[in-house]
């Protein structure tokens, strides 16, 4: 059930991606071919002032950022596919294990799918800095994974850094909130 | 003059350029500061344009930290004028800049200037400009440069381009604007996440990381065209991209091998396989060449907190550079090879921080508490950097003893990741 609403939202991100890329990219794949646009992105030359005018006015249909922070029924969903960090801190507590346990169990089940995990910080300091640390924290999930038997090439590790909090604000809880891992399963 | 006198006139001063300028707000603290007291008139036919390339002139100027302004208001002068000089010197200025802008032909103009010792009573010499209207701007930073050189004998960096990113309800754009954060042009528009923007050596190109794909990649984006190239999107985040001197070689950061570590790859080679730069079980990224290229500065911590590294690129290992604090980040380095600009968290606060390199002298030079991101001017004399104010992410230029402080104006919303770019071609 669970993976079938995730395929749906998958499907709805990429459909709408697809209506909102307006400009065709000049893309030279380097590794993987995974690197497909989802977003809505403009690029643009400069010197005619006329076509910056035209950027910034122009009108583009935003795919969804993050399906999760999309969709209905948050907290089961959540709480099905995100692992939570302390401060400073990369190691996976305890009471996510489960999370990754069933993780594990449904990406053996299905060698067609593929599992995102991408790391977040909370706000405080610098953003390539927070990158690397989200880094680590999508990289401590992925080998938990691993260490259960998922095949690597099922298994992408990214980090958003402090570039998608959860939550907004610079509160405890917010921190908390935004330190984190989501896995995503396609 | 009385002191109070004078501090009247300040004020009065004060009031005219805070109306006349409002585009932006010079800061200056501190004592001790030597600042050369200039004037600049208005320039003869400048009326009907928008851009008034006198009040540019000045505000680049004042921005510099070099300069101090001095009422011009109500001087009837152009570049063909034999000043008064004792007139000047009773308003205070030790230098005067004439001007005209005459209409050649539809939407063509001769933009000339004159640039006048007040003390000696001395013609310095000037230049002309031919411009569109759409160029005025352009031309004002091209004469304070020249003004700049005239009087302090550096090159200035008024029409140099910086970009910047900002953040406007979900809509992420890429800016490229002149130095003062006027006339922004948008490079590209985005509905997720840019990071990281980093000028060519050329001027031409900006590499920056972009989320679109919902991971970070690294592209290659030529400014004037508009077309751009992805260069590193290997498995896992790809970020941290900084250019060689010569232009040549990229240095990243990929965690294709598990955690963040710093490669190297060739610019122009499409498809190029990176080299690992340094190892280590660490978080390796942010690295910077020096000017000589010869070193690649990062921040790693490895020693269980980030600090900052160099390491030699032919051969040696890495040697640490930051010793004071458990959070040191973001290495800028000066060309003249005599600064390092980085971000301490000092007491919980995210500080900019001047290090002389030759003694390891390090400075905070900001009463703000999230700074990020330092960039040098090319002519090693100023940093631009991000920080919030009042609840809004600014960016400002300050000089390096940070005295003298200004916040880049032009742009609605938040405003991040800026880089200064290199000198003008």
């Amino acid at each position: 059930m669970k993976l079938n609403f995730w395929m749906l939202a998958a499907l709805a991100a990429a459909v709408l991606a697809g209506c909102g890329s307006t400009v065709k990219l000049d893309d030279v794949a380097v590794e993987d071919k995974a690197g497909q646009a989802v977003a809505s992105v403009d690029a643009n030359a400069l010197g005619a002032s006329s076509a910056a005018a035209k950027s910034q006015t122009s009108v583009t249909t935003l795919a969804p950022a993050n399906a999760a922070n999309t969709s209905g029924g948050d907290l089961m969903v959540a709480g099905g596919r995100v692992v939570y960090f302390d401060y400073d801190s990369f190691a996976i507590r305890p009471e996510f294990q489960a999370v990754i346990e069933t993780h594990a169990r449904a990406l053996k089940g299905d060698k067609a799918r593929k599992a995102n995990i991408e790391g977040h910080t909370d706000e405080r300091g610098g953003r390539e800095y927070n990158l690397a640390l989200g880094q680590k924290r999508a990289e401590a999930v992925r080998k938990a994974l691993s260490l259960l038997g998922v095949p690597e090439s099922q298994l992408e590790a990214v980090s958003f850094g402090k570039e998608k909090p959860a939550m907004l604000g610079g509160s405890d809880t917010a921190m908390e909130k935004n330190r984190r891992a989501e896995i995503s399963v396609r | 003059m009385g002191r109070m006198t004078k501090f009247l006139l300040a004020i009065l001063t004060w009031t005219l350029s805070a109306t006349a300028i409002a585009q932006f707000r010079v800061e200056v603290s501190g004592v001790g500061m030597t600042q050369l007291p200039i004037a600049v008139a208005s320039f003869r036919g400048n009326e009907a344009l928008t851009q008034k390339v006198a009040l540019i002139v000045q505000a680049d100027l004042e921005r510099s930290g070099q300069f101090r302004g001095v009422d011009a208001s109500g001087a009837a002068l152009d570049e063909t004028s034999r000043p008064d000089v004792a007139v000047w010197r009773k308003q205070g200025a030790d230098a005067l800049v004439t001007g005209s802008v005459t209409r050649l032909a539809e939407d063509r103009y001769d933009v000339r200037f004159r640039v006048w010792d007040a003390v000696r009573g001395q013609d310095l010499g000037g230049q002309s400009h031919a411009a569109t209207s759409g160029e005025l701007r352009h031309v004002a930073h091209k004469i304070a440069d020249a003004v700049y050189e005239k009087l302090t004998g550096e090159k200035g960096v008024f029409s140099t381009r910086i970009a910047y990113v900002t953040r406007n309800t979900g809509v992420y754009n890429l800016w490229v604007a002149d130095a003062d954060g006027e006339g922004a042009q948008s490079a590209l528009r985005s509905s997720e996440p840019i990071i990281s923007p980093s000028w060519s050596p050329s001027g031409s190109q900006l590499a920056y990381v972009s989320f679109e794909s919902r991971k970070p990649v690294v592209y290659v984006h030529d400014v004037d065209t508009g077309k751009r190239r992805l260069v590193a999107n290997f498995k896992g985040s790809n970020s941290a991209p900084s250019w060689s001197p010569d232009g040549k070689t990229l240095a990243l950061t990929l965690s294709r091998d598990g955690g963040a570590q710093i490669y190297l790859m060739d610019a122009s080679a499409p498809g190029a396989e990176p080299r690992r730069l340094a190892s280590s079980s660490a978080i390796d990224t942010e690295p910077t060449f020096t000017a000589d290229g010869r070193t690649v500065y990062f921040v790693s911590d490895r020693g269980g907190s980030p600090q900052i590294y160099r390491v030699p690129l032919f051969g040696g290992s890495p040697e640490r550079v930051t010793f004071t604090g458990s959070y040191n980040i973001s290495p800028a380095l000066s060309a003249d090879g005599r600064w390092m600009a980085y971000v301490s968290r000092v007491n919980g606060a995210f500080k900019l921080h001047i290090m002389e390199l030759a003694n390891g002298q390090s400075t905070a030079i900001t009463d703000t508490s999230a700074d990020e991101n330092p960039s040098f001017s090319a002519n090693s004399r100023m940093v631009l950097y991000a920080t919030q104010q009042q609840g809004r992410e600014a960016l400002m230029t300050t000089t390096l003893d940070g005295k003298v402080k200004a916040r880049l104006a032009g742009q609605s919303g938040d405003l991040r990741e800026p880089d200064w770019g290199p000198a003008a071609r």
